[in-house]
């Protein structure tokens, strides 16, 4: 797979659907719980009944394989990733997916994660 | 699964992974993020789109041209599988100075940064070095070499960038796993030594 090198370029063009449309016009969620590493799966007993709209039921289906950061999904649907952070709250809350708690941001934990992410890295390369 | 959107079980994390961490890849356009980040990615790498609110916004756009008002930055991203327990993402960031809206959402849990330079456009990673330096971001310098780059010595790039004395400058070929890798590990180190 290829992908063209440098993405940032800009592209400025109506969207089909607005993004907004797909959220029902919610706004942005607060960051701090749903952030691009959120990693979250279909819940172990989800509500009987699916959602309707067609993007969550992407959503779920995308999830139903196994675990994925908030920014995987986004890319593999193509939404936004403002979009999926909404998508993912409410499914979420609806019992339908369920998100890892994020790791708190605390020195401590930084050095543990800098360790493991050197030990991980020699492990693999080394 | 007859889904559709069912993909391939590489996709998927393992179910023991509990923490994720980021860091990003920074540079000035074309300088080779995307290869970088393909070289060291266990999937293929993906791309997220950001809309963006522009800051020009106004009730002139809203009334004269409503397919304008947002704006879409694209970054791509890979993932690197370290431990049961731990996953690393590496996010390609724009270095221009009209993404910030981006800068503020990528920076947020970032352990740190890895910029890469061109030796022979130095100069167009000022930018992106006042954007990690106004975040706090510590990072590392990855002078990525082309074939028949012209070598430049450490200190030229040093003083060039204006890098602090602690700062690590390291060769590195974006397409090479081995060289990206080792780039990825001195900064992991520096980083380390931060805290002690």
């Amino acid at each position: 797979m290829t992908i063209d090198d440098e993405p940032e370029l800009v592209h400025e063009a109506a969207e089909l659907v607005r993004p907004y449309v797909i959220t029902n016009g919610r706004d942005l969620v607060d960051d701090s719980r749903f952030s691009l590493l959120t990693l979250v799966t279909v819940a172990q007993e989800p509500p009987r009944t699916q959602p309707l709209d067609p993007e969550k039921q992407r959503v779920l289906e995308l999830c139903a394989g196994g675990f994925l950061s908030i920014a995987e999904i986004a890319g593999h649907t193509g939404l936004p990733v403002g979009v999926v952070r909404i998508l993912v709250s409410d499914l979420t809350e609806e019992g339908h997916l369920y998100a890892r708690a994020p790791i708190p941001s605390a020195q401590l934990v930084d050095r543990q994660i800098l360790e493991e992410v050197l030990n991980g890295l020699q492990a693999r390369f080394g | 699964m007859g889904s559709r959107l069912a993909l391939d079980d590489g996709v998927y994390l393992r179910n023991s992974v509990q923490t994720a961490a980021k860091i990003l890849v920074v540079g000035h356009f074309a300088v080779g993020k995307t290869t970088f980040i393909g070289t060291m990615s266990e999937i293929p790498p993906l791309r997220t789109e950001e809309v963006m609110t522009q800051a020009s916004a106004g009730i002139d756009d809203l009334r004269g041209a409503p397919g304008k008002t947002t704006t879409t930055v694209a970054m791509d991203f890979g993932r690197l599988t370290l431990s049961e327990k731990l996953v690393l993402y590496l996010f390609g960031t724009p270095g221009q100075q009209r993404f910030v809206q981006v800068w503020e959402d990528m920076t947020r849990g970032a352990l740190g940064a890895l910029v890469l330079v061109d030796p022979q456009r130095l100069e167009e990673s000022f930018p992106v070095m006042d954007l990690v330096e106004h975040y706090g971001i510590p990072y590392a310098i990855a002078v990525n070499r082309f074939d028949g780059t012209p070598e430049h010595s450490f200190d030229e790039i040093r003083e060039a960038l204006d890098l602090l004395p602690e700062t690590p400058v390291v060769n590195c070929d974006a397409r090479d796993e081995r060289s990206s890798a080792d780039s990825l590990i001195t900064l992991v180190r520096y980083l380390q030594s931060r805290l002690n």
